[in-house]
């Protein structure tokens, strides 16, 4: 179903990005107290979003990739570059309060600090690249596991991993009901 | 007698309107201090439903870091095209306008829309919540927030995703980098925003 043309392609990534966009703003996730309180733990609307999408996004994908539709697409398992990265990106998300996507929604509903942001995106990408050659050969090798899955690192089966990540984001969205509605 | 019953009619409907608009301009619709218009749950369930499409259609998962990366390619190539040309990162991801350029675009004017439709839409340069921790100096704002964005960016390029692109795409593929990306990515947040709203 994948569709080949590069034009349609772009258009595509448009429309999706249009739903998305629209998305990430009734939900809330664009407004900066929504996103800072889920940092202090005070506002839990990020990790409803997150779970809910990820819970959702999980059965469906590997069902159509079960029936031959999709394929995923794995990022690989870098530890020391996932950590290291990971810890730097949550100190700028801290800084920022918006990330990436939720930046660019931002600016489209009217916070226009977002504007700073996204600069700063650009800006540190081009730092990024300036030391990707040093990353590339010292940092990515530390701990590469290529595209590595729970179930492959856990020698299981998919059915019982999904079963069992499905049973605990719902009993986590369920206590987030409980207690904060 | 149908006559003043209908203007009596009038006046409480008015009276109920104004009131409401009082309520409103009290703060309660400011929508920086408002929740999400839509529930949290059904707008992350069809944010995962979005995914099956561009799985299907595309081939993609959702991820918003990459396309500044294409960005700054791209400008770089405009500035300095040599240099620009000879970075490992630019050589194997050739700056130009792609799917994820084009997804960024649309999420502004996705959010544009909605933010229209909620009657949330409004143009306000320092956050009411920033302003009450450290001030309304507009420069103060733009300077944290350009260094917080250009940390995350580099984070971003490190751990080879954000919060879309592992925090959801990566994580419901069940890869093992990205929840691990995802738990610093919190540890991170959570361990900074303390530190900067601690009282």
């Amino acid at each position: 179903m994948v569709e080949k043309n590069p034009t349609l392609q772009l258009v595509l990534g448009l429309v999706f990005g249009l739903a998305f966009g629209f998305l990430l703003q009734k939900g809330g996730v664009a407004k900066y107290h929504v996103l800072v309180g889920m940092l202090l733990l005070r506002d839990f609307t990020v990790m409803k979003v997150m779970l809910s999408a990820i819970l959702v996004g999980m059965v469906g994908i590997y069902a159509l990739r079960h029936w031959g539709l999709v394929k995923l697409q794995v990022k690989p398992t870098r530890y020391a570059a996932n950590i290291i990265g990971g810890l730097i990106f949550g100190v700028g998300f801290a800084l920022a309060a918006y990330c990436p996507g939720t930046g660019a929604a931002a600016l489209g509903q009217g916070n226009m600090d977002a504007i700073a942001v996204m600069v700063g995106m650009i800006a540190g990408s081009y730092l990024f690249a300036e030391a990707s050659g040093w990353v590339a050969r010292k940092l990515n090798p530390i701990g590469e596991r290529g595209e590595l899955t729970w179930p492959q690192l856990l020698h299981l089966s998919n059915p019982p991993v999904i079963i069992g990540f499905a049973c605990a984001i719902v009993g986590a969205l369920v206590v987030l009901w409980k207690f904060t509605g | 007698m149908k006559r003043s019953l209908f203007s009596l009619a009038a006046l409480i409907a008015l009276a109920i309107t104004s009131g409401a608009h009082a309520a409103d301009l009290g703060g309660s619709n400011d929508p920086e201090l408002s929740g999400p218009a839509w529930s949290p749950y059904l707008v992350g369930a069809l944010i995962g439903v979005l995914s099956w499409l561009t799985f299907l259609f595309s081939n993609k998962p959702l991820g918003a870091s990459t396309a500044y990366a294409r960005v700054a390619g791209m400008l770089g190539k405009l500035i300095a095209p040599r240099h620009t040309g000879s970075l490992k990162y630019f050589q194997d991801n050739k700056p130009k306008v792609d799917w994820e350029v084009m997804l960024v675009g649309g999420v502004i004017l996705g959010a544009m829309i909605a933010a229209w439709t909620g009657d949330e839409l409004m143009a306000r340069w320092v956050p009411p919540m920033w302003a009450q921790r450290f001030g309304s100096s507009l420069w103060l704002r733009l300077v944290v927030a350009l260094i917080g964005g250009a940390l995350m960016a580099i984070g971003a390029r490190l751990a080879g995703g954000c919060t879309s692109g592992h925090g959801i795409s990566g994580a419901f593929q069940l890869s093992v980098g990205s929840w691990v990306a995802l738990i610093c990515f919190f540890i991170g947040g959570v361990l900074t925003a303390m530190i900067m709203f601690h009282t």
